[in-house]
């Protein structure tokens, strides 16, 4: 069997099991999109006075806004099992995963698929179809490619964060709570482009973790920013994070004792 | 009053243990108010004359809404609570020689001021060191102070009040799951949380005001900024005391209530 027919095979069971408590999944998923409906009530209310941020608008806003969340949620949906990693170390189910004739990353992201987020990715589709309506953006194939590739960007950099968490979880054997900045933090206030934070932010979100290079860099573009075309192809940069998350995880996985659980 | 006040103490002493996990909470809560901050001041750049207050009462306002954020958090449940609800381990409690509601309040108190006391001293003289409009601004009058510490202590048992409203409501529905999630979703906008009430417009804004969760964290942080004296100040305080005497009331007859008919499930 193939990993994707496996994949699969995973997600039907994930569902199914889901849907043993629809009472639990129907609330868990309202409450996942109130949670973000308040954050989009904020910035509502703050464009609404402002009317606009350092030149960008409010359809402009709702678009970063909904690429970033929409990046950030299918992260999370699929990598869920790397955001809880200390849980499947700490029980044991990691030593078992080892045992098995798969790869052991791919058995860990098959071990968990967070389909509430369903709640928040409607929410994104919402608002980034709200976002093209309302903003001035003339639309043009190159320009439509812009946001499918800040998507795909945005979800390898959340997912080499998520990597990365789960690799350090291999020496502490325990969770660090302070990884939520660059995960809750970065959807949170990924909502305004990051350019309008000042520029040591920018830098550090350049050059450290290259949340820029899918969130701002490409939008200056598609809002007319900036003509340089070349901004709109940043985001397979940012997807070059995952080598040396990736080089992380091999590095833990094989200094990796158990916990003897 | 005094088994109260050692249970107090028995639960204080136990929520200072979880220390790693308060310094990990300051460094989380230090970069929070940073990147607020910051993003306040790219609105303030952008367009000056719609601030609804000083830059100074914002970033003291942001300050305190972090350094006491276990103060004033209304997400935060104690899952132990309606657990032992819905299994009817609840029972046990009832054994005991206490009122439930005073147990329970004392607990809710006591979680929130144990969390609060570990974290928030460092952010608090962080913040008080930052150059001038980011950082925090001390009020200069006595006036001030006394009424931001009267009106913190009416916020923090106004919010542990209506917890204990929440936490009762159980013993009715049996699940917290819809309970949580509609309190939670809805608190979170209406207390000030996520913006601060004087950013909401006009017309909403007057309407959240009258709303009992502006009684929380809203008052006090505006108070030691300056944003919210004079007549005002005494008419926000008296909604605080208002709003915390009509949950004190509503939690004890609701707990009233459910003991006279409750039932244990299971055994």
């Amino acid at each position: 069997m193939n990993s994707t027919r496996l994949y699969e095979k995973y997600l039907l069971i994930h569902l199914k099991s889901m849907m043993q408590h629809k009472v639990s999944f129907l609330l868990t998923t309202i409450g996942q999109f109130l949670v973000s409906f308040n954050i989009f009530l904020g910035v509502r209310f703050m464009m609404d006075r402002f009317k606009e941020v350092k030149g960008f608008s409010y359809g402009e806003v709702l678009l970063c806004f909904s690429i970033t969340l929409m990046a950030f949620t299918i992260a999370e949906t699929i990598f869920r099992s790397l955001d809880t990693f200390e849980t499947i170390i700490g029980n044991g189910e990691f030593d078992r995963i080892l045992l098995r004739p798969r790869g052991s990353l791919f058995l860990v992201l098959c071990s968990k698929i967070e389909l509430t987020r369903i709640g928040r990715l409607l929410q994104a589709v919402v608002m980034l179809i709200y976002g093209i309506y309302s903003s001035s953006i003339i639309w043009t194939p190159v320009r439509i490619m812009t946001v499918v590739l800040m998507i795909i960007g945005g979800v390898a950099v959340f997912a080499a964060i998520f990597l990365i968490f789960a690799s350090i979880c291999f020496f502490t054997l325990e969770g660090l709570e302070f990884m939520n900045i660059f995960t809750d933090g970065a959807r949170e206030y990924g909502k305004y482009p990051i350019g309008i934070y000042g520029k040591t932010l920018l830098t550090i979100c350049t050059y450290l973790v290259p949340f820029a290079l899918f969130q701002y860099y490409p939008f200056l573009y598609l809002t007319g920013k900036t003509s340089d075309s070349w901004y709109s192809l940043l985001p397979l940069a940012a997807c070059l994070f995952l080598i040396p998350a990736g080089l992380l995880w091999n590095f833990g996985l094989s200094r990796y004792q158990s916990t003897g659980s | 009053m005094k088994k109260y006040w050692s249970f107090f103490r028995i639960r204080f002493i136990h929520g200072l243990q979880y220390r790693a996990a308060a310094l990990s909470g300051m460094v989380t809560q230090f970069v929070w108010g940073t990147m607020e901050i910051l993003l306040f001041r790219a609105f303030y750049e952008s367009a000056p004359q719609s601030f609804p207050m000083e830059f100074q009462a914002l970033s003291t306002y942001i300050w305190l809404q972090q350094a006491f954020l276990a103060l004033y958090m209304t997400w935060f449940w104690e899952s132990e609570l309606f657990h032992s609800i819905t299994t009817g381990n609840v029972a046990y409690e009832l054994c005991r020689p206490v009122r439930l509601y005073h147990m329970w309040f004392v607990r809710g108190l006591t979680v929130r001021l144990s969390k609060a006391v570990l974290r928030c001293m460092p952010i608090l003289v962080f913040a008080w060191l930052l150059p001038a409009p980011y950082g925090l601004t001390l009020p200069g009058s006595f006036h001030t102070w006394f009424f931001t510490l009267l009106s913190m202590t009416l916020g923090l048992l106004f919010v542990v009040a209506f917890g204990m409203v929440v936490y009762i409501s159980v013993f009715y529905t049996i699940s917290s799951q819809g309970i949580k999630l509609i309190v939670t979703s809805l608190s979170e906008f209406l207390s000030g949380a996520i913006i601060p009430l004087p950013f909401l417009p006009d017309g909403i804004r007057e309407f959240v005001n009258f709303l009992p969760f502006a009684s929380a964290q809203n008052v006090p942080f505006r108070i030691f900024g300056g944003d919210l004296k004079g007549h005002d100040m005494y008419t926000s305080l008296l909604g605080q005391v208002f709003w915390l005497a009509v949950f004190l009331v509503i939690g004890q007859i609701m707990e009233r209530n459910a003991l006279k008919r409750v039932v244990i499930q299971g055994g």
